[in-house]
């Protein structure tokens, strides 16, 4: 029982860094027709702005992450979106797929040519205690992971729901001819979109390095899984996104203890092969007909 | 007009000839990215701390040594093609590389050329294949696993362990002679964990190796995968003892690890805290020159270089075939090279033979326990 709680809490804890990004995910389909196949470079990254600033800067850690969170929103949000998806989207999904694949490949060998190419330790920003809960010992890190992603969650969620601007994003992302016509600037609700995604795999960035280590390998596996993730909770629902990444966190952490550590990557390929045949829409997505 | 740009390439291809004959080639081929580029990286710096002091006093038998390096990516097919590439460079010797894996597919290469190739791999294999071209800077498994088994015997007074291991040559190797050896000793194995090469998470293998609830816990990954694991272990409250080899009490691990590597133990071949005069020297050297401490990895590349210009001194000339000779046997001793840093002697096989340390991380520091002497003693 207690090695099923610590690997319950673990496993949320991964899957919260899993639905961060995969929120990314969603946002930037649902707005703007863009897949990033960068995304889990773009959670690499963040974690490099924050040790350069420390190490070139000289700042201190909570100084250097508030600057790492700006260049995030800069490059990964505002530069992301004027220099690689507008001017390739016009050209159909393909191309910017195809691009989001070169951005990838560009950062990961940029942090290595111009950073390092070992792992480098990163600083937690939180306590590195333990809570005894019966006999089971539970990572206050991961508690920790837990909260700021819920919190995170519920804030885009009212966000997104009970603010003015929210609801022109989600009438943006809905029908933006329509949108356009009821005068919403439609322009604006995409580029704060990809700022908001620039946010969350920020944020992602500076719960996983601590644990992970700041590596420039570090997206590959991230972004395939919160990809998944997004498409098995159902790539058109923010909570899908959501549902998507705890359950593939919690997967992989059970399946690791008490089926095979060798075979824990194939899990979420197998999952994502299961609800493409039995429910294409992702398991809590809705399904949408498109005729010709 | 075309005599003369003939006889200024006729020029230009003596002179490069006459820098060749200048020189002694000896390429490094090492992991600098990937999931080896800590251990490469320290290697290939130690290497060039040393081939850059030995220059800097006239080179070996007046030769200067050049250097270039190539990257293995810490894949085996990668290091295959960078080693052939050396080969065609006609090299007097090759430095590297340091992962196991990749040295099983390419020694053959540098074999077949009659290239003497210096290695930083561990893997108790490398060496029984009856290469001899093949040297090693640091122990095999076969040398230092029964020390560590025996300290998990005396020292600990354990009577089960737990084992955890990277699935790659240089942990499959390790972890079969570590068995072997607890078989030996009468303790007995509860737990048998493999896994991955450059892994992430070790939430799961933290879970079952608590629950197995062994005496100790031998832990043997590379230090990335190291420092990850002493992290999670940290974060589950493990208070049972982690033992490990150089990899758990390395200098990038310490760093890598923060307070998370306090209280490991173990056994390691090489270290820059050795209390011996030479290798703190050697480590203020390194230091200065790359800011930042070295682990065994810098000691291997460093003390290869000059085991190889000690061998060449006393061949008296560029002769590969000899050098390899010479190396099978040969024992080099601080007073007769300082760059050896401590003695060494390297049997038959191209296995090194040299003291080594217990240690234990304190403070975030590696403090020596123990000095055991060479195994041939």
């Amino acid at each position: 029982m207690a090695d099923f709680l610590q690997l319950l809490v673990a496993g949320l804890a991964t899957g919260g860094i899993y639905a961060l990004a995969a929120i990314g995910f969603v946002l930037l389909w649902q707005t703007s027709q863009t897949i990033n196949f960068a995304q889990g470079e773009f959670v690499m990254v963040p974690a490099f702005f924050v040790l350069a600033a420390m190490k070139l800067g000289g700042v201190s850690f909570p100084a250097a992450m508030l600057i790492g969170l700006v260049v995030s929103l800069l490059v990964l949000g505002l530069l992301f979106k004027r220099l690689v998806v507008d001017p390739v989207l016009r050209h159909g999904v393909l191309p910017l797929v195809i691009s989001t694949i070169a951005l990838a490949i560009f950062l990961k060998e940029a942090v290595k040519e111009f950073y390092a190419a070992d792992a480098q330790p990163f600083p937690a920003a939180w306590a590195t205690t333990n809570l005894a809960i019966g006999s089971a010992v539970v990572s206050a890190q991961n508690l920790v992971i837990i909260a700021v992603a819920v919190v995170a969650v519920g804030l885009l969620q009212y966000f997104l729901n009970a603010t003015r601007t929210g609801r022109r994003m989600q009438a943006t992302a809905q029908n933006p001819g329509l949108a356009r016509i009821l005068g919403i600037p439609v322009e604006h609700m995409i580029l704060y979109t990809f700022l908001i995604n620039a946010a969350l795999v920020a944020l992602a960035s500076f719960l996983v390095s601590p644990i992970y280590l700041a590596k420039f390998t570090n997206g590959e596996t991230l972004g395939l899984v919160a990809f998944v993730a997004a498409i098995v909770g159902g790539f058109n629902q923010v909570r899908g996104a959501i549902v998507g990444g705890l359950l593939l966190g919690v997967i992989d952490n059970f399946v690791a203890a008490y089926l095979s550590a060798q075979y824990r990557a194939a899990i979420p390929l197998f999952l994502l092969i299961v609800v493409i045949l039995v429910r294409p829409q992702g398991l809590v997505g809705r399904a949408e007909e498109r005729t010709v | 007009m075309k005599s003369g740009w003939i006889a200024a390439a006729a020029l230009a291809l003596a002179a490069l000839q006459a820098e060749a004959q200048q020189t002694v080639n000896m390429p490094i081929v090492i992991e600098l990215s990937g999931a080896g580029a800590v251990s490469g990286t320290n290697f290939r710096d130690g290497a060039v701390l040393a081939i850059d002091e030995i220059n800097a006093k006239g080179g070996i038998l007046g030769r200067k040594i050049s250097a270039p390096q190539s990257d293995t990516q810490s894949n085996p097919g990668v290091s295959r093609a960078q080693v052939q590439r050396a080969i065609d460079s006609n090299p007097y010797v090759i430095l590297g590389p340091v992962f196991s894996g990749s040295v099983k597919v390419n020694m053959i290469l540098a074999q077949q050329a009659e290239v003497p190739q210096i290695t930083g791999a561990e893997a108790a294999d490398i060496t029984q294949a009856g290469n001899p071209y093949i040297f090693r800077t640091s122990f095999g498994q076969q040398m230092s696993m029964p020390k560590i088994a025996n300290y998990i015997r005396d020292g600990l007074k354990a009577k089960t362990v737990s084992v955890l291991w990277v699935n790659n040559d240089f942990g499959k190797g390790g972890r079969d002679t570590f068995v072997k050896e607890m078989a030996a000793r009468g303790i007995k194995v509860l737990a048998d964990l493999s896994t991955e090469s450059g892994q992430v998470d070790f939430a799961a293998d933290v879970v079952k190796v608590k629950g197995a609830n062994a005496d100790a816990i031998f832990v043997y990954t590379n230090e990335e995968e190291s420092a990850r694991f002493l992290r999670e272990a940290r974060k589950q409250g493990i208070k049972t003892p982690l033992i490990g080899e150089t990899t758990l009490l390395g200098q990038k691990v310490i760093e890598l690890a923060g307070e998370a590597a306090n209280g490991v133990r173990g056994h390691v071949g090489l270290t820059v805290d050795a209390p011996i005069p030479a290798v703190q020297g050697f480590r203020e050297r390194f230091f200065k020159r790359f800011n930042y401490l070295p682990d065994h990895n810098g000691l291997k590349g460093y003390t290869g270089v000059y085991a190889v210009k000690h061998a060449t001194e006393r061949i008296g000339k560029f002769d590969r075939r000899l050098l390899a000779k010479t190396m099978h046997g040969l024992t080099i001793k601080p007073e007769q090279e300082p760059g050896i840093l401590m003695e060494a002697t390297w049997d038959d096989k191209g296995d090194i033979d040299r003291i080594s340390f217990l240690a234990e991380v304190v403070d975030g520091k590696q403090k020596i326990v123990q000095i055991l002497p060479k195994l041939g003693k």
